[in-house]
């Protein structure tokens, strides 16, 4: 436990006795981690922002690895007959880029933005479980760096992201690529499923006095959504990896059809997943625009109980749509109907939501930062990505479409064009926030319109291609299929290679924005005249998020703190009465005196550690299972055994003088 | 599930955390008005009126039906999948497996008796309770190996047949949450022995308590469905 002395004229706190510091021993093997800075304040942390960022950090370094696994596709399908990769390494890359778009970048990035922006938007001052967040953080890491180092044992999966059974069983691909990422998907697995547990008892329990659910900001909104969808969508993924684990390694015959096994047993429980899974990814980036678009729209969300309800409705319709996966297996004629018939019926609350962000925008003094720009670029990329997903609910025509490369357009116009331009729009609206300093317009422009121009030069022409009948997945394309003029394979595929250049340019381009706005003066505190609850405070927020927790009268409480309504009757004139830094001043000038916090723990990194362990256990030695569970035991019982209110002698003193603030995160045992 | 919160430590400044108007009101910028429609909130109450701890449970127990379902489908697609003509009719001792799970079921009431007496804050009863709890746990993990036993004696390994790898992925994931559940009952009394509970005691065994009666309801639902409906 870390108390947080602030400077104080009130001499009760200056006067209190000093108890001497003495580090306890007392209720564990080791001293509690004190670090306030250097590597330890990171690594044992359980502070959700320095959580949130470290999130973002890891998924920004697998969004790359996962890019450039994206560039080694696009080269070898550059040309006919491409040489680049042979067939082996061509399956493990579109497997790996797949799985690590999926599971180690857009998942944890949704991660990053609801780790450290829930708490901030509902007016808490940490999640509600603070080391089950950074045994999250530490699960994720650890198991990507897992999955990853297939790649030097022996080589990557190479069943595709979906891994369908029994392909994926030992006699087809008898390696061990697919031990490596069924068990790191169960760790990763197990990372969002804490997670969600978490948020969805933060957003339900630590909301701040007169934060009634419908005043929550919409990206909280759509965060606890995905939360609930994680919490259902999760285990069902977990029995499936659990019993092809079984199969692969324990000679169970769950998936072999020579044996009678259902070979659509595999597929309906990883749609059952994958399903929701697609929502998972693309609503937290849903939240996201919603909160930019009324920020430089000028206007208030367009109907926002709509945009609540409506994202709702698609977490509970996306469990009822995922047999349109399988459109193509021969499940019968009335089971495709429905799933047809469902599928269509999910259009319908993401239309409501594209028409709410469209009137958002009507009318409004648009202000097209970058962040505005991204937001403005998922409308429209994400309304072709739908469109043509509309396509596929029709049966017949998806019975067409299925394997071919119009798939593939399809989902990257959803998830490029939903969730990776919403992510990097939360990412250009929110760095004031997080870092304190502006990223640079310039530089975001530039990669802002490399991006858009690359996405829809490489995901463009795969309709084309796709209805010419390219198949998937297929590691080379002959000349001899390529057609002519319009429909020539070669030229589109050609395009659709420049295009992912180009696109992979766009993204370093951030980088070196990052790089560029390091020295940046600090941001302003309210940069984007913004509207919701993580906007009054300091920027970057300390330890303690608020100074005072907020009380909260009405939604966009932040707008109305600085706008007051002078239109008469039912007009509305709203004007300026008070800046975003006055705000915060007020704030800070009636701030609590004695804020708590959980102090910094060894035991979620410990505890995450013995997951790889265990995993490598199961790969290679019983030895190594043993001491995975031993450091699993181990470490539980101190995670449950660490006492969070420390002895009074495990404080920091207050100041002998009473008007000097001790060290901010002061000593924690 | 013992993380503190932030938000229930009990010496937070009131007058900063409810908003109550102050001498310096006239400070207050305009646009700002003094909240009040936030009476009846405390600070280290929850907006929801269940603990974190608690709410997080019943979350967890939500995703675990999941899982369960999941099982449960694979073994009712698989159960006619019978290799030797081994299958339930050959194998099942419904008397037996009656028996045991009574004895399971038999553990929640003493669980209930353990919550109860964790509530008039009955130390000593609670940790009796809890102990006889694991026991009844562990008379039923036994009766499932002696179970195991058997039917392998009989021919059905795990590798057998789909029946019999799903039946014991299903009965072995139910077995395991038992055993965990005994862990946690034993290591439950010896916190509560030596005073190491953190927070509330009551809500702790209340906690334990409503995973031990999820592991009773699951097996009511395989027991039903594995053992009594007619395959």
């Amino acid at each position: 436990m870390a108390i947080i002395e602030r400077p104080t004229d009130t001499p009760a706190i200056a006067g209190a006795a000093a108890p001497a510091v003495t580090p306890s021993t007392s209720y564990g093997a080791f001293r509690r981690p004190v670090e306030t800075t250097g590597w330890k304040s990171w690594v044992f942390t359980v502070d959700h922002k320095k959580i949130g960022i470290m999130y973002g950090v890891a998924a920004m370094v697998f969004f790359f690895v996962g890019g450039f696994e994206a560039l080694l596709i696009r080269a070898q399908l550059a040309q006919a007959d491409g040489t680049i990769l042979s067939a082996e390494k061509y399956n493990q890359m579109f497997t790996m880029h797949a799985t690590t778009m999926v599971f180690l970048f857009a998942m944890p990035m949704a991660s990053a933005f609801a780790n450290y922006m829930m708490p901030l938007q509902i007016g808490a001052r940490d999640v509600a479980f603070p080391r089950l967040n950074a045994l999250s953080l530490w699960l994720f890491i650890f198991g990507g760096i897992f999955i990853n180092t297939s790649w030097i044992l022996g080589g990557a999966a190479d069943g595709g992201w979906f891994m369908y059974a029994p392909n994926s069983s030992v006699p087809f691909s008898p390696t061990n690529g697919v031990d490596f990422w069924v068990l790191g998907i169960l760790i990763t697995g197990v990372a969002s499923q804490v997670g969600a547990i978490n948020l969805i008892v933060t957003a339900l329990n630590m909301r701040a006095p007169g934060m009634k659910l419908m005043r929550m900001p919409i990206f909280t909104w759509m965060a606890l959504v995905v939360q609930f969808l994680l919490l259902f969508a999760i285990p069902v993924i977990t029995v499936a990896l659990f019993l092809l684990m079984f199969q692969r390694n324990f000679g169970a015959t769950f998936f072999s059809v020579e044996d009678g096994a259902d070979p659509l047993l595999w597929q309906h429980l990883f749609w059952l997943f994958g399903h929701p899974e697609v929502y998972i990814l693309v609503l937290p980036a849903f939240g996201v625009i919603s909160e930019v678009l009324p920020t430089f729209s000028r206007k208030p969300l367009f109907g926002y109980p709509f945009v609540v309800f409506s994202g709702a409705a698609i977490g509970f319709v996306g469990f009822g749509v995922w047999a349109h996966h399988m459109f193509a297996a021969g499940l019968g004629p009335v089971s495709v109907a429905v799933f047809s018939v469902a599928t269509m019926a999910i259009a319908v609350p993401t239309g409501v939501k594209i028409i709410n962000w469209t009137m958002t925008m009507w009318g409004g003094k648009l202000w097209f930062s970058t962040a505005m720009l991204f937001a403005v670029g998922l409308i429209i990329q994400f309304t072709i990505g739908g469109l043509s997903g509309v396509t596929h609910a029709v049966a017949p025509s998806d019975t067409q479409q299925t394997d071919t490369y119009y798939i593939v357009a399809h989902f990257h116009y959803v998830l490029f064009g939903g969730a990776v331009l919403g992510l990097f729009s939360g990412i250009y609206y929110w760095w004031p926030k997080v870092f304190g300093k502006m990223l640079n317009e310039t530089w975001g422009r530039w990669n802002f319109w490399f991006m858009i121009i690359g996405m829809n030069l490489t995901f463009g022409p795969m309709h084309i291609l796709g209805l010419q009948g390219q198949p998937r997945r297929m590691y080379i394309w002959t000349e001899n299929r390529a057609g002519e003029g319009f429909f020539d394979l070669a030229f589109w595929n050609l395009v659709s290679s420049i295009g992912a250049f180009v696109l992979g340019i766009g993204a370093f381009l951030f980088v070196i924005n990052v790089w560029v706005s390091r020295k940046n003066p600090p941001a302003p505190a309210d940069p984007w005249d913004a509207r919701s609850l993580e906007w009054i405070t300091t920027s970057p927020p300390r330890e303690y998020n608020f100074a005072r927790i907020p009380t909260v009268h009405t939604l966009d409480e932040f707008f109305h703190r600085k706008y007051e309504d002078v239109g008469e009757g039912d007009a509305h004139d709203y004007r300026k009465v008070a800046t975003g830094e006055e705000v915060i001043a007020f704030e800070e000038q009636h701030g609590d005196h004695h804020i708590h916090l959980p102090s910094p723990s060894y035991w979620p990194i410990v505890l995450a550690f013995a997951f790889p362990v265990l995993a490598y256990g199961v790969i290679y030695s019983t030895l190594l299972l043993v001491a995975g569970a031993a450091i699993a035991v181990l470490a539980l019982f101190g995670f449950a055994l660490e006492p969070p209110t420390a002895d009074e002698s495990e404080y920091d003193p207050p100041p002998p003088d009473g008007d000097q603030p001790s060290k901010e995160l002061a000593v924690s045992v | 599930m013992s993380d503190s919160t932030v938000t229930d430590t009990p010496d937070i400044d009131p007058t900063g955390t409810t908003g109550a108007p102050e001498s310096d009101h006239t400070e207050i910028p305009p646009g700002y008005d003094d909240g009040e429609d936030h009476i009846g909130f405390e600070h280290h109450h929850t907006a929801t009126g269940l603990s974190n701890t608690k709410l997080a449970m019943w979350l967890f127990l939500g995703s675990e039906c999941l899982l369960f379902g999941g099982l449960i489908s694979t073994y009712m697609l698989y159960r006619n999948r019978q290799a030797d003509q081994l299958g339930p009719d050959q194998l099942w001792d419904i008397p037996f497996t009656s028996a045991t799970s009574f004895v399971l079921l038999m553990s929640s009431l003493t669980m209930v008796m353990s919550v109860s007496a964790a509530k008039r804050k009955d130390e000593r009863g609670t940790r009796l309770w809890l102990t006889v709890t694991a026991l009844l746990g562990g008379l039923f993990l036994a009766g499932q190996v002696y179970e195991f036993t058997v039917f392998y004696r009989e021919g059905l390994g795990y590798t057998t047949s789909l029946f019999s790898s799903s039946f014991f992925t299903l009965t072995g994931f139910h077995g395991v949450h038992v055993g965990v559940g005994i862990i946690m009952l034993l290591s439950l009394v010896a916190m509560l022995a030596r005073n190491r509970i953190i927070g509330d005691k009551a809500e702790t065994v209340e906690m334990i308590g409503l995973y031990w009666h999820f592991v009773d309801v699951v097996w009511i639902v395989i027991f039903t469905l594995v053992y009594l409906v007619p395959a």
